[in-house]
Parts: structure tokens; C-alpha cells; sequence
């Protein structure tokens, strides 16, 4: 291969008419690379993404594949090299789910667009991979957002690109369909196709792709491995994300937590108390949490939900001390919350605590759907 | 897909019976009586006779015109529909075939003054142009308004601006003319010559061909104009293939028959229910077909139904045309966006 990048923007600034939306993209992908965009509403995503595919025409900069200029190559070259899943609603009247997919084969086929064998096994072997081959011959429009979404994939697929672009083609997927939609972009890539997409979810984003793009305020906000640029902190800033949290290693997102003196003590720890803390917050009752370790899969939401958290450290038996600022907390709260953990050598603190909350006269509770009643509310 | 096949087999057989059965129920039918075996020796054994003349000089190129004016109006439509991705659009209900009307009036009076007749040539040419001034206005505000009544609207207002031009002219014309005129802005295919149906062929047939050629990438075009760029479609040139084809074929029936109202949207839409498909290369010559026997069938009914006087056929045209588009209209009511 002359070029080790076989998909680069230089330079490339995207907008209408005169206006930039986004200037100065600069990018280098090899084979096989997901790259995700990622940013606001707004931010210009699907504006770079139209570029790509000459729906828009660059202010500045090129598009290139495989070393040639988009704009310079013929309509069906590019088309055999690049295909696309936009958010254009389409309406084709009367036509098949197969007929969708098959117009995937339109820079293959001859003048009338006949159809070969070669032509039919694409397609069909699109449709069997996105798991609609069952109703390839319903009509397109009675289908579901969903199900239409990964038709549009199919029709991608079987146009057997080197560079697939889709605009948030997650959306309308449910939960099931996203990692299917994701792991067959995946497969994709290990095969040599560059996947360019934009994404509402960055938790997701960060999961499938080799690379993000961070687009903000018209520029390039960061470009790199996932763990390089979608840190909490670039996260946050990215999205102006005032309150509520995102936490960048499990890529998992809390609502704003319950500000205010705790009413709610959780003794929490094993990922027990994870329910306890959502509830709380959707109820609006500020709580806290304790004893639980800095390496307890509980930390996290408990950081993100509890207005006070007192933790120990990683892999170390729990002491007085901690205890001490633990029950310094309960004090102050309604109710305690014993959430059923297993008590061990570790946490048998916790166990304690217990003990000290029911002798000081607190209601104990071991549901979440306890707290409101539990906490006044 | 086999299904498919076969059902395209049996609309094509079906419309192609229809054809020659229209085409024998009009030479068939008339105030003059004939008997098939008569009909047969006038036109295989070219028997001379008084009646040889209504069939040869009357009915044969009034039922050709027909035929062919049939046909390009309902591609016309199609090309429209799949321009503007509208079901209703059609080159009556956009108003163009008006601006053929506005146009072919002011060269008719023009040239009245100076010559007998006003050459074929320049009717079909100030028709055409006529088309492609109302079709500029067309996608000047279709450019703003994206809906699909809006688009009707747009259309209505436009006819009713030429309407108003059309009027305003003929109160200077001379008496001739305006018996002409009159003829125009109903839409009839009475008084077809065989030079009419000679030169209408010499346009419809080749450019119904060119327009069965770009089956492909109307195809393509049918999932929006994004999807058709990246299958590799020079959308600009096909967007301007599809308006000139439409107006060529749609002012070549303004310029022979004048503004024949809501073929162009009826019959693609009839044709479409038939063989339950839009794929062009079976709709396209699909449409033409069944545009020649609508329009030969609602000649026949215009020249019957108050024989011996002529109904114009736009009139019948309309009343089975317009209840279809007001039919579409209420289906898509639900559907629409924006």
C-alpha cells in the first residue's frame, strides 16, 4: 500500500455557503479504524459527515481515499469505495425491504441496474448479517425506525465499501440492536473497512471506537484514543455538563445527585447500594454513603449520587477511624439504609454500623422502596 | 420476486388487450355507423369510399394523438413525481401546462397578424417554453415550501396567474384566434391531424425511450437525494434530465391538445396499484401503456357521451382524475411530515 492512511481530511473546514461550521479537520486513518465524532447538538457532526459523502462541498481542505481527492474521482468510484447511512427519512413508495438493500449494488451494476447472482448474494448476505432477511419482502415503509435503520446498514454492507460513514446510526436502535448495530461495525473494521461515524452516546462511542473526535465551538476539541480524550473532565466540558456526572471508565452516566444535609445513610459496598442511591436521587433526598472501598464497584455512583461518602482504602481492612466519621454521619440522618451486603473481614465495620444505627433509635430500611416513607417525604 | 414478475406479466398483457381493444372500440364508435368488416376492408384493403375518409382522415389520428399524448402525459407525471417526490405532482396540477397555454397564446396572437397558420414548429417550441418559464417558478418556491399540499398550492396559484395572462390577451385577439384558444384551454385531441400524430410521435417516442434509459438512476432518486449521491448519481444533471424530459413530453400535449388535466397524476398512481411496485423499468413503459388507453378511453367517452356534440376530454379526464388526487391527498394526510 503506497500510503499506510487510507482515509485523511486535510485541512478540511465544513459549513454552508460561506459560514464554517467546523474549520481545520485534520485527520489520518489506517484500514480497519472506527473513528467516532462526538459532541453537542448542534456542533456540526452531521455537517462533516455530509462533506464526506459530497453532499456538502468543503470551504477548504480535501477528503481523501485511498490517496484520491473525493471531489475529483467519478460519481461511482467513490461510490465503490465509500458508502453512507445518513438521517434522511426516505419514502419509497412501494418498494421492498430487498429493493432498499439492493440499490447497495447500484455502482456494480449495468445501465439498467439488472441485478446478477454475485449482485443477489451480496444482498442477501447484508440482509442475513443485520438479521432482516426474514422480511426482505415487506414493504419499507411499514417497517419500524429501527428496523429501517439496519436496513439502510444492509444497503451499506452490500455496497461493499473501504470507508462506511453513518450519521448517529444508533438512534432509534433499541439496547439489544445498538450492540448488535456496534459489533457488526467492529467486524467490519477487523476486515479493513474505516467506519467514520457520529454518536450521541459517548459511553458507546468510547467502547467501539479506536479513535474520537471532539467537536466543540467550531473547532476540533481533541482527537485520540478514547482514553486519551474522553476523560470525566473533557466530558464534562465537552457537553457544558454542569451538574450529574459521567465517569469515564465504565462510561456510565448519574442525574444530578440531591444537594443538602444527608437524610439517607447507605451501608453500602458490593454494588448493593447502587439502587439505594438512584432512588434517593430521583426521589430528591440528599444521602451519603458508607464505609466502602476505593476499589468497591459501589464508588463510583456513590460518588457521583451521595452528597457525603466515606471510603477506605483499596484492599485494606476497615478501621475505628473510618467508622467513626461513618457513624459522625448517621447522626445526622433519618434513616439507614442496610442494603444486605455480605459482611467479611473487610467490611465488618460496616456490620457494626448497623448495630449503632438501630441502638440510636434510626429506621432502618432494606428496600429503596422504603426511603420515601423512611425519610419523610 | 417471482410473485413480482409474474404480476408485471399479467398488467402488461392486460394493458396491452386494453390498448387494442380501445383502439377497435374507437374506430368502432362514432355517428357514423360502421361494421367491423367494413372498418377492416378500409383500412387493410384501403377501400375507397366515402367512409374511408372519417376513418382515415378522423378516427385513426384522433385515436394515434391520443395514444401517444396519452402516454407522454403520464410519464410527464411520473418524472414530476419523482422530481419533487410528490405523489400529486403532475404537470397540469403544477400549473406548467398553463404556462404552455399563456405562452401559446401570445404567439398565436402575434402571428396571426402576419401569417395564415402558425407553424407546428413554433407551437411546439413556445409550448415548451411556456413549460420550462412555469417550472422555474415551480422550483423557485418549491425551494422554500416542502410540503406537499404546499407544492399543489404553489401549482394552483401559477395556473390561475396564466389563466388570468391567457384572458387578459385574448381581449385582443381576433375572433378566429379565439375560437383556437378556446379549443387550447379545454385540452381536446378533436381535429388531429396525421401530421400531428407524425411530429407528436417524433418527440414522445425517442424521449419516452431516453426517459426508460435513466430508469436506474430514478430508481436511485426515489431514496432522497443524499442516498443517490453516494450510490454515485450526478444528482444535478439527472435533476435537470428529469425537468427537461417532463417538459418536453408535457408540452408537446399542450402544444397538439392543449392542458389535458390530472393525467399525469392519475395514471402513474393507477398504474403503480397494478403492479404493486414503483422499480421504474417496469412503471415506465407500465405508465405509457396505460396513459394511451386512459386517454383513448376518455376520448371515446367524451365523443359518445353527447354525441354528436364533442365533450372536450380534459373535462372527462378531470372528473376521473381529480376525485383520484383528492384520494391520495386524504391517504397521505396521515404521513406527512413538515
Amino acid at each position: 500500500m503506497k500510503d499506510e492512511y487510507f482515509f485523511t481530511l486535510d485541512g478540511l473546514s465544513v459549513g454552508y455557503g460561506k459560514k464554517a461550521v467546523v474549520s481545520d479537520i485534520n485527520v489520518r486513518l489506517p484500514r480497519g479504524t472506527v473513528l467516532s465524532l462526538v459532541g453537542p447538538n448542534g456542533a456540526g457532526k452531521s455537517t462533516i459527515l455530509n462533506t464526506i459523502t459530497r453532499r456538502l462541498s468543503a470551504l477548504a481542505g480535501v477528503v481523501r481515499v485511498d490517496g484520491g481527492d473525493i471531489k475529483k474521482m467519478r460519481g461511482r468510484d467513490v461510490a465503490q469505495r465509500l458508502a453512507a447511512v445518513t438521517t434522511e427519512r426516505i419514502r419509497p413508495e412501494l418498494t421492498t425491504v430487498y429493493e432498499v438493500a439492493a440499490s447497495g449494488r447500484y455502482p456494480y451494476t449495468n445501465a439498467f441496474g439488472t441485478l446478477t447472482s454475485d449482485d443477489r448474494k451480496a444482498v442477501g448476505d447484508a440482509l442475513s448479517r443485520v438479521g432482516v432477511d426474514d422480511i426482505a419482502d415487506r414493504d419499507f415503509l411499514s417497517l419500524s425506525d429501527g428496523q429501517r435503520q439496519r436496513v439502510m446498514l444492509a444497503r451499506a454492507i452490500c455496497q461493499e465499501p473501504d470507508v462506511i460513514v453513518l450519521d448517529e446510526p444508533t438512534s432509534y436502535l433499541d439496547i439489544k440492536h445498538k450492540i448488535e448495530l456496534l459489533e457488526i461495525l467492529r467486524s467490519m473494521a477487523r476486515s479493513g473497512v474505516t467506519v467514520v461515524m457520529s454518536m450521541h452516546e459517548i459511553d458507546l462511542a468510547s467502547k467501539v471506537s479506536d479513535m474520537l473526535m471532539l467537536i466543540k465551538d467550531g473547532r476540533v476539541a481533541g482527537l485520540g484514543a478514547p482514553c486519551e480524550v474522553a476523560d470525566a473532565e473533557s466530558v464534562r466540558e465537552l457537553y457544558g455538563i454542569g451538574r450529574g456526572s459521567y465517569d469515564d471508565v465504565f462510561g456510565s452516566v448519574e442525574l444530578p445527585r440531591a444537594d443538602g444535609e444527608p437524610l439517607l445513610f447507605v451501608v453500602g459496598g458490593g454494588g448493593r447500594g447502587i439502587p439505594f442511591y438512584r432512588r434517593a436521587q430521583s426521589l430528591s433526598v440528599p444521602c451519603a454513603a458508607g464505609i466502602i472501598s476505593e476499589n468497591d464497584v459501589d464508588i463510583i455512583p456513590a460518588r457521583a449520587l451521595c452528597v457525603e461518602v466515606v471510603t477506605a482504602p483499596a484492599f485494606e481492612v476497615f478501621t475505628e477511624r473510618e467508622a467513626e466519621a461513618a457513624r459522625a454521619v448517621i447522626d445526622k440522618c433519618r434513616a439507614v439504609a442496610d442494603c444486605g451486603a455480605v459482611y467479611g473481614v473487610v467490611n465488618r465495620e460496616n456490620a457494626r454500623l448497623l448495630d449503632y444505627a438501630r441502638e440510636r433509635g434510626k429506621r432502618i430500611i432494606t428496600s429503596p422502596d422504603e426511603t420515601a416513607e423512611a425519610c419523610g417525604i | 420476486m417471482k410473485n413480482k414478475k409474474a404480476r408485471a406479466a399479467l398488467v402488461f398483457a392486460l394493458l396491452i388487450f386494453m390498448f387494442f381493444a380501445a383502439v377497435v372500440a374507437n374506430v368502432n364508435t362514432g355517428s357514423v355507423k360502421l361494421s367491423p368488416a367494413q372498418i377492416a376492408r378500409i383500412i387493410f384493403l384501403r377501400e375507397d369510399s366515402a367512409d374511408s375518409v372519417i376513418i382515415w382522415k378522423l378516427r385513426l389520428p384522433r385515436l394515434l394523438t391520443a395514444s401517444v399524448l396519452g402516454g407522454a402525459l403520464a410519464l410527464s407525471g411520473l418524472l414530476l413525481q419523482t422530481f419533487f417526490r410528490n405523489p400529486v405532482a403532475g404537470p397540469f396540477v403544477l400549473g406548467i401546462s398553463s404556462g404552455a397555454k399563456m405562452l401559446l397564446a401570445v404567439v398565436t396572437i402575434v402571428l396571426s397578424g402576419h401569417m395564415a397558420r402558425v407553424p407546428i414548429s413554433v407551437t411546439v417550441i413556445a409550448s415548451f417554453v411556456g413549460s420550462m418559464l412555469s417550472m422555474m417558478f415551480v422550483l423557485l418556491i418549491s425551494g422554500r415550501v416542502r410540503s406537499m399540499s404546499m407544492l399543489l398550492v404553489v401549482g394552483i396559484m401559477i395556473s390561475y396567474i396564466c389563466s388570468a395572462v391567457t384572458d387578459f390577451l385574448i381581449n385582443f385577439a381576433k375572433e378566429a384566434d379565439i375560437v383556437n384558444l378556446t379549443h387550447w384551454s379545454l385540452g381536446s385531441f378533436s381535429s388531429s391531424t396525421w401530421n400531428d400524430v407524425i411530429v407528436s410521435a417524433a418527440i414522445v417516442i425517442p424521449t419516452s425511450v431516453f426517459v426508460f434509459m435513466m430508469s436506474k438512476p430514478i430508481a436511485a432518486y426515489a431514496l432522497g437525494e443524499g442516498y443517490a449521491l453516494t450510490m454515485g448519481v450526478n444528482v444535478k444533471l439527472f435533476r435537470a434530465l428529469l425537468i427537461l424530459t417532463s417538459s418536453i413530453l408535457s408540452a408537446v400535449v399542450t402544444a397538439f391538445a392543449g392542458p389535458i388535466s390530472f393525467v399525469g397524476v392519475a395514471v402513474p398512481h393507477i398504474t403503480r396499484m397494478m403492479l404493486g411496485t414503483s422499480e421504474p423499468k417496469t412503471l415506465i413503459p407500465a405508465s405509457f401503456l396505460c396513459g394511451s388507453v386512459f386517454c383513448m378511453i376518455c376520448d371515446l367517452f367524451a365523443r359518445t357521451a353527447l354525441s354528436p356534440a364533442d365533450l372536450s376530454v380534459g373535462t372527462v379526464t378531470s372528473a376521473v382524475g381529480a376525485p383520484i388526487v383528492i384520494w391520495l391527498m386524504a391517504k397521505r394526510r396521515s404521513g406527512e411530515e413538515g
